[in-house]
């Protein structure tokens, strides 16, 4: 898993149809200092976040766990909203 | 997932038979500024996009191969929606 913020959403009418009423937001990985490091991504929201939020999000398949049994088809998904983060 | 632009289509005859019938665009990730980022790929399409369309494409086996609606299919990639908008600050 890694940290990132949101930064934007996308709006796609023409999809796939097990991503109908998910929402496709916008990712900027960040660092634990909160710099941005590395490339933009584009993930399915399974929390409820909204932009400008600082997220935690997961790769791969597991991110179309939240979504069980449909089978979304997604390599991205947020999967909790940051309160706060502790680097002593 | 990446948002990309479709730059071609690919006819292949030969191939592996879970392809059977699968449209295969050549397409060209690009950044939230539109420029093209990184080699462009090949993916399967699910959704009908067309030439110089902006797609959201997945980049993982086991979804790629949902997207096309059949399990153990060797893909890599697939094309699961058209971009209307895209609505990014920073």
């Amino acid at each position: 898993m890694q940290l990132a913020k949101v930064i934007g959403d996308i709006v796609a009418t023409r999809k796939d149809e097990a991503l109908h009423g998910i929402k496709l937001m916008v990712l900027q990985p960040l660092a634990p200092d909160g710099s941005a490091v590395g490339r933009t991504l584009i993930a399915v929201d399974a929390v409820g976040a909204g932009v400008g939020e600082t997220v935690f999000f997961v790769r791969g398949k597991e991110a179309s766990f939240p979504f069980y049994p449909t089978e979304v088809p997604t390599d991205a998904g947020i999967v909790g909203i940051v309160d706060q983060i502790d680097v002593p | 997932m990446q948002i990309a632009r479709v730059v071609g289509t690919v006819v292949a005859t030969q191939k592996h038979p879970k392809f059977a019938g699968a449209k295969l665009l050549l397409v060209q990730p690009v950044g939230l500024d539109d420029k093209p980022r990184g080699t462009p790929l090949l993916a399967v399409d699910s959704v009908g996009a067309g030439v110089h369309e902006k797609v959201l494409v997945v980049i993982e086996g086991r979804a790629a191969g949902e997207a096309l609606g059949r399990k153990g299919a060797p893909v890599d990639a697939a094309i699961i929606g058209i971009v209307d908008y895209v609505d990014a600050r920073e």
